[in-house]
């Protein structure tokens, strides 16, 4: 039987199949890993983009244990945090390695799930019918970003505390409400211990159950549509007689198997930042952190750390502080946008015209440019070419329905194109 | 069939794939318990207990005859009494009324495993937590004070053990084995160190 | 006349000026990191500590600097005096008759004495801790901070600094480094509108009096005291760099293993 994998080590004890038997009664064990992993058809021709869905689903793994262990040593509050990060370091044994498994493991998520993104942007994987698949996952972008905010507020150095004030601050750019709003959420008239003590509940609590709810809803709405792929052929239109996509592979063991070379080359690249260069330079870690918070004495160059610098840029771009909030949440918002904006009659880039692939290259770059300027100060030539690539990030959006309509695409071959490896 | 994506043909080595499998998972299972390592010993008492946790330096000199002294080493209550003759003639005579008169189930150091339990006759060092259940028990040292045979010791208030002046637990005490003598020297007369001794630091 | 003897001479004067330029050259290239007082230093802002934490005895002569120079005002109090001496290779009783002040015990953490109150009273706020400063400026701000000090009347510690202008912190090292001076030159600059604004540059440093220790051997002494501070702002690194390469051979180890089942596996793939 070609699609059948062969059963794990022969029948087993007769023990171990009684056993087996008890527990599918009572739970659907069996019947799960058919329909989700031995019997769930992903397409075959997968290439190096579709690494980071499961590596993200592993980190997210690696954030919440290591996560748990730091809080069992971790004392908030703005007189015990800031020491007992360094208690961790210092004194508890091993624990500098949780922290750094931590701190290496947040930069991680993010380099692994905008490469996630990049993927879908590529391959048209937020089109019908997984536009709901792409909203949830925005919704899990944002709460990954307040996370990593929130944690990053927790060891109270320097730039935890001027990084929560700046951003806090934003919060008063709403109508009307701003300024009381932002005394809400500081719970007081700065940032202060009562904003650390409830930054911790939610970092450790709310955003973690509310990520883990979006990850299931995440993965239960794929196997409800089934994967796009890099030709963006649904699979689905062509089956055999059992209803088994022709160019599907069962998930289970092919993918399996290749995730976890994916998720090995990962961690030996994981290893080495965080066992030889764990703050990068000051782009994991940076340098302002390792003094207590101060009110009194504001680091040189406030700036966020490096996932966040690309909003960061189009933030300060803007003279106007209300303006420049806004644009900076037009710039999220307009990823959900992305279902309805694209009006191309394919799904992936490998169809699509020249006019879509500037398109995204010069999205890429602007992103990536944008993020290098919210590393600088926000002076002289940076703001300036700050200000063109936020036109060229937002071009991307407003543009695609004229664009992506227009643009002549190439034939969309009727099964998709695989070489064997 | 033929236009299937998966065929597992002719070249498919079953043993060869097994092989490896097993090989990966062996491999990967020894890297999981390697990384277990880390958070396993995170739990260890930190430098900063074990900085807490060091010997504990007592002046017997503030100790009168026939008086104790509660010292704390890592966190629990030592007893440090200074027995009177009178008190030391009492302790002989009663074996027959005591679980364990030789010290053979309780747990102390060889210099500690004599009648007096301890190392000089003088002092009696003990963790004064009752081996029933932990509570701390109270000081009786007067003879007679609990009832008329009563040599003298301590009494456990929590649920009635009774101990010897040499902390050695008496038959229908709900506890079965003697106070626990934490390892100990004297640096000079009038010098008590706990949690330490010629062996070392404990 | 332009004789032969003429063009001769001419060509060996000139080589032997570009020689003695290139003589020059190279001597204010070697003036680089090594540097101390008596040399130019305008190019302080490139000088790197290059400090090698493995190098226990540089740390023990740093410890032994720093606890005799700096102890008395800044503490260091994450670090413990016991963890200092099994770190560093110092036995406890030679840590307790050498480093520990009397009165400390060795489980102790590094504290100075001086109380807060007369710091702030003499400098205007106590001496800042310093067991992370080599993490929040790092290991080249310390060194370039302890070899630009000079002297400046104007300033009631008669002390100035160039890393950090404007420095509350006494030269303290003075006596071993020596008193140089900081010579500065007019920069005229034109901004917008035709203003005409005047800027005090540093150029150069000039030595006054030598201190106890020769020009190498007060650079040894930073370097020493760097070193040490270094390693006290995160004494875990030598464990963890000697951790990650176990952890990356076998990482590299099991996904090579990897990559063999999955080529094995999709062989069935067409």
């Amino acid at each position: 039987m070609a699609n059948k994998t062969p059963a794990p080590s022969g029948q087993g004890s007769a023990a171990m199949q009684a056993f087996w038997s008890w527990l599918n009664k009572r739970l659907p064990v069996d019947a799960f890993l058919e329909t989700q992993m031995t019997g769930y058809y992903a397409p075959k021709n997968f290439n190096f983009w579709y690494y980071f869905g499961s590596i993200a689903l592993v980190v997210l793994v690696l954030q919440l244990v290591t996560g748990i262990f730091l809080t069992m040593f971790y004392k908030p509050g703005e007189l015990t945090s800031f020491d007992s990060v360094e208690y961790i370091m210092r004194e508890v044994d091993y624990g500098w390695l949780i922290r750094y498994l931590h701190s290496t493991g947040a930069s991680a998520f993010f380099i692994v799930v905008y490469l996630h993104m990049f993927r879908a942007l590529l391959y048209g994987s937020y089109r019908p019918p997984r536009e709901l698949l792409w909203l949830i996952g925005m919704l899990i972008y944002l709460a990954l970003m307040a996370e990593a905010f929130m944690g990053y507020v927790l060891p109270w150095g320097n730039m935890s505390f001027w990084g929560a004030q700046v951003i806090v601050n934003l919060f008063g750019t709403v109508p009307g409400i701003g300024p009381a709003l932002v005394e809400w959420i500081r719970g007081d008239y700065a940032i202060a211990d009562a904003t650390l003590n409830r930054f911790f509940a939610l970092h450790v609590a709310l955003l973690p159950l509310a990520l883990l709810l979006l990850v299931a809803l995440h993965l239960v709405a794929l196997h409800e549509t089934g994967s796009n792929n890099p030709d963006g052929i649904e699979i689905k239109d062509k089956v055999d007689r059992s209803g088994r996509p022709l160019d599907g592979i069962p998930f289970h063991p092919y993918y399996t198997v290749k995730d976890f070379v994916g998720i090995g080359v990962f961690f030996v690249l994981f290893a080495i930042v965080l066992f030889f260069v764990p703050t990068l330079g000051g782009l994991f870690l940076e340098g302002p952190n390792f003094e207590p918070a101060n009110p009194l004495s504001t680091p040189e160059h406030i700036k966020p750390v490096w996932y966040f610098t690309p909003y960061y840029a189009m933030l300060r771009a803007v003279p106007d502080q209300r303006l420049g909030a806004l644009l900076m949440l037009l710039a999220i918002m307009a990823f959900f946008f992305l279902p309805w904006l694209d009006r191309s009659p394919v799904k992936s880039m490998r169809y699509r015209g020249w006019m879509s692939r500037t398109a995204l290259t010069l999205f890429a770059i602007s992103f990536v440019v944008l993020g290098y300027l919210g590393l600088q100060p926000a002076e002289g030539l940076y703001v300036m070419l700050a200000r063109v690539f936020v036109v060229i990030y937002f071009a991307f959006f407003l543009l695609m329905p004229f664009y992506s309509k227009i643009d002549p695409v190439k034939p969309v071959p009727e099964r998709v194109i695989y070489h064997a490896h | 069939m033929a236009d299937h994506a998966v065929v597992a043909g002719d070249e498919v080595d079953l043993s060869r794939r097994k092989f490896l499998t097993r090989a990966t998972i062996a491999t990967g299972a020894v890297g999981a318990a390697f990384a277990a390592v880390p958070f396993i010993e995170s739990w260890n008492p930190s430098e900063r207990t074990r900085a807490q946790g060091l010997p504990v330096e007592v002046d017997l000199s503030k100790i009168d005859s026939g008086q104790m002294m509660t010292a704390v080493w890592r966190k629990s209550p030592i007893y440090v009494v200074r027995r009177t003759p009178e008190m030391l003639k009492n302790i002989a005579g009663h074996d027959e009324l005591l679980k364990d008169p030789f010290s053979k189930q309780s747990k102390q150091p060889e210099y500690a495993k004599n009648e007096l339990r301890s190392r000089t006759a003088e002092f009696l060092v003990v963790i004064g937590t009752c081996t029933h259940l932990g509570c701390l028990p109270k000081q009786r040292f007067a003879a007679g004070e609990l009832y008329a045979s009563w040599p003298g010791g301590f009494f456990c208030p929590c649920h009635g053990s009774r101990f010897d002046l040499a902390a050695r637990v008496f038959e229908g005490s709900p506890a079965s084995t003697n106070l626990v003598v934490p390892r100990y020297f004297y640096p000079s007369a009038q010098k008590l160190v706990i949690g330490q001794d010629e062996k070392g630091v404990a | 006349m332009r004789t032969e003897r003429g063009v001769r001479a001419q060509l060996v004067c000139a080589l032997l000026a570009a020689c003695l330029l290139v003589r020059l050259a190279a001597a204010e290239e070697a003036a680089g990191g090594e540097a101390g007082p008596g040399q130019l230093g305008a190019d302080w802002q490139s000088w790197h500590a290059d400090n090698t934490l493995s190098d226990k005895p540089s740390l023990q002569r740093g410890a032994r600097n720093f606890v005799s120079y700096c102890l008395g005002c800044h503490s260091i109090k994450y670090e413990r005096w016991s963890r200092l001496g099994v770190d560093l290779g110092i036995p406890e009783q030679l840590l307790i008759k050498d480093l520990l002040p009397p009165g400390d015990k060795p489980t102790e953490y590094m504290l100075t004495s001086m109380p807060a109150a007369d710091a702030e009273a003499w400098f205007g706020r106590p001496a800042p801790d310093l067991s992370l400063t080599a993490r929040s400026h790092g290991p080249d701000y310390i060194y370039q901070y302890l070899k630009t000090f000079y002297v400046d009347p104007t300033r009631q510690t008669g002390a100035n600094n160039l890393r950090d202008p404007g420095s509350p912190m006494p030269h303290v090292l003075s006596a071993l480094e020596g008193l140089k001076r900081a010579v500065f030159r007019d920069v005229v600059s034109k901004g917008e509108a035709g203003v005409v604004s005047h800027e005090q540059v540093f150029d150069h440093f000039e030595v006054i009096a030598p201190g106890t220790l020769s020009a190498t051997e007060y650079d040894g002494f930073v370097r020493d005291t760097v070193n040490f501070l270094d390693y006290v702002s995160e004494p875990t690194q030598e464990a963890r760099r000697a951790l990650g390469v176990w952890v990356v051979l076998f990482l590299v180890v099991f996904a090579w293993l990897a990559w063999l089942v999955k080529r094995e596996y999709w062989k069935d793939v067409h």
